[in-house]
């Protein structure tokens, strides 16, 4: 059954999905559209819900409320043909260990009627990098290998969705860099990709994200809309004491919120509250020495920290 | 100040591969000492070996002032250990947690209860005092899992990834935590994923291939390789590993 308002062009349709586990509400209300063809981020710590929309969406538990699509086919209804046509890798490592690589990327073809000749192509740029073990077992693999099968086996039957939980989970900076670029391979060869991840400097990398957190969103935007909604003013400030300097700004009343970020502070200041200048002069006052502050772009971690706060 | 932790040419081989290739550095006491590292670098292998759990194939090493190949059982008395996986008991109550380990680590009930009762104003956690673990919030429950490393008042406390997967507050907060321990006296040894978190320890070290590559302050670090952050500074360095599949 294709749903009739569904537009051909939409890959993942979701409308007031909610969800309870016990007391817990997991997802509350939860609407949003993914694009064929885009790359669409789900950004949020983790208990944030993620976990539970993607087993919605790839049809392995079932909502309490709401109805969801992906491809046009009903999650309910139409759960044959979904789990026909879409890619699932799971956050936790589920292929079997004891199978070879070989044997998981060819039982996962089998199961879905192809060959692993057919759809070669496809996978060729990930699994060349596995092809020279082969051979050994899926259990004995190093996690970036292991995270390399698992999206080879994923995309074996050639999905149209690809749903990926936390791929990225606990990899390092240079493996997240390197998973990042075969995303973008295979959105270019047309597979719609539905993401999600704790790590907020990957949220660049997707064409649209929904930032989550305790089962609600709490934006959907292009990542540069994101940020150019920030309603604070943000600056990054520095002194000789940056331990002291924490708590001189959390003291001052006029500063709205202050968190460490790499090297320097981020301090939120509500539109036309405090300057530079009179900040500069408190610091000075309370002794500190070499003081730097400056205006600055908010990262989306910022967004994520100003969203999440006024929701508390 | 004085040195917590003590490395010499430590070597660790399974078979004929070398996990940990020859590494020396020391911690001082009170330092932050962040332990960064590509997957399969050899960071967990490096941390068993400080922890007392493993023995290692060649080199000189203490933690605390003991000997890891001879007096690993007193290291352990020594250290506090906290991994992402938290290790409490979610079947146990706030308190009993507590007790478990502070009894475990030889403190005196005297000693616990004081402690706890401390610990639970400090946290604003009276009201959760006699919950399940298995109820809180994920939040609460890294703040009582550092809690509990550091219960028995350990000369170094080594965090593995302590923050992942949580939210962008709490994970300040943590870091927060840790510099109200280092006030106190305890040394923070901390592997981490996250780039900025590398800024805030006083000194970091990069394993690549079982060696290590870089070891200063961040600052210096980023003016070694000329790098604006500490995530460039990681991939320049990363970026050299030749290590295959394990």
């Amino acid at each position: 059954m294709n749903i009739s308002d569904n537009n051909p062009q939409t890959a993942i349709h979701c409308e007031s999905v909610s969800k309870k586990y016990g007391k817990i509400l997991a997802l509350k209300n939860i609407s949003f559209d993914v694009k064929q063809g885009e790359i669409f981020g789900i950004i949020g710590p983790d208990g944030a819900g993620k976990t539970t929309l993607f087993r919605i969406l790839t049809t392995l538990i079932l909502a309490d409320s709401g109805i969801a699509s992906v491809d046009g086919f009903d999650v309910v209804a139409d759960y044959k043909e979904i789990r026909n046509r879409v890619g699932y890798m799971p956050g936790r490592f589920s292929l079997y260990q004891d199978l070879t690589v070989e044997e998981n990327l060819e039982f996962f073809a089998t199961v879905f009627n192809t060959t692993i000749d057919e759809n070669y192509e496809l996978i060729k740029d990930i699994y060349i990098q596995i092809e020279p073990f082969k051979k050994r077992r899926a259990g004995k693999l190093s996690g970036g290998m292991k995270q390399k099968l698992a999206l080879s086996c994923a995309l074996i039957h050639k999905p149209s969705v690809l749903f990926l939980d936390e791929p990225t989970t606990g990899v390092d900076p240079v493996s997240r860099k390197e998973f990042w670029g075969m995303l973008q391979k295979l959105r270019e060869q047309g597979i719609t990709i539905l993401v999600s991840t704790p790590y907020m400097d990957e949220a660049s990398l997707c064409d649209r994200i929904a930032l989550i957190q305790n089962g609600q969103f709490l934006r959907i935007d292009t990542p540069e809309n994101i940020v150019g909604q920030f309603a604070d003013i943000l600056w990054a400030a520095k002194s000789d004491n940056m331990h002291k300097l924490l708590e001189d700004l959390r003291n001052d009343e006029q500063v709205k919120s202050s968190f460490a970020f790499g090297n320097s502070i981020h301090v939120t200041v509500e539109n036309g509250q405090l300057t530079v200048d009179s900040l500069k002069k408190y610091l000075i006052e309370r002794g500190h020495n070499n003081i730097e502050i400056q205006s600055i772009e908010p990262t989306i971690e910022d967004c994520f920290m100003e969203l999440s706060n006024t929701q508390i | 100040m004085d040195t917590v932790i003590k490395v010499e040419n430590l070597t660790k081989r399974f078979g004929d591969f070398t996990a940990v290739d020859n590494i020396s550095f020391e911690v001082k006491r009170g330092e932050i000492f962040g332990f960064l590292g590509a997957n399969g670098a050899g960071k967990t292998t490096a941390m068993r070996m400080l922890c007392g759990l493993s023995i290692p194939t060649e080199g000189k090493g203490t933690v605390a002032g003991y000997d890891i190949f001879r007096q690993p059982e007193l290291v352990k008395k020594s250290i506090g250990y906290m991994s992402q996986k938290f290790s409490l008991y979610e079947d146990l109550k706030v308190w009993e947690n507590l007790e478990l380990f502070g009894g475990i680590y030889g403190m005196s009930d005297k000693d616990i209860k004081i402690k706890t009762d401390e610990l639970m104003v400090r946290l604003n956690f009276e009201e959760e005092r006699d919950h399940l673990v298995k109820s809180l919030p994920l939040g609460f429950k890294q703040k009582l899992a550092f809690s509990v490393s550091i219960f028995h008042h350990p000369q170094v406390v080594f965090l593995d990834e302590p923050t992942g997967g949580v939210d962008p507050i709490t994970r300040r907060r943590f870091w927060e935590m840790i510099y109200d321990a280092t006030a106190s006296g305890i040394t923070v040894f901390v592997t981490t994923h996250y780039m900025d978190e590398a800024e805030y320890c006083d000194r970091v070290s990069i394993m690549v291939d079982g060696r290590i590559e870089a070891l200063d302050s961040p600052s210096n670090l980023k003016k070694t390789y000329i790098a604006k952050n500490m995530d460039e500074v990681f991939q320049q360095l990363a970026r050299k590993s030749t290590r295959k599949a394990d």
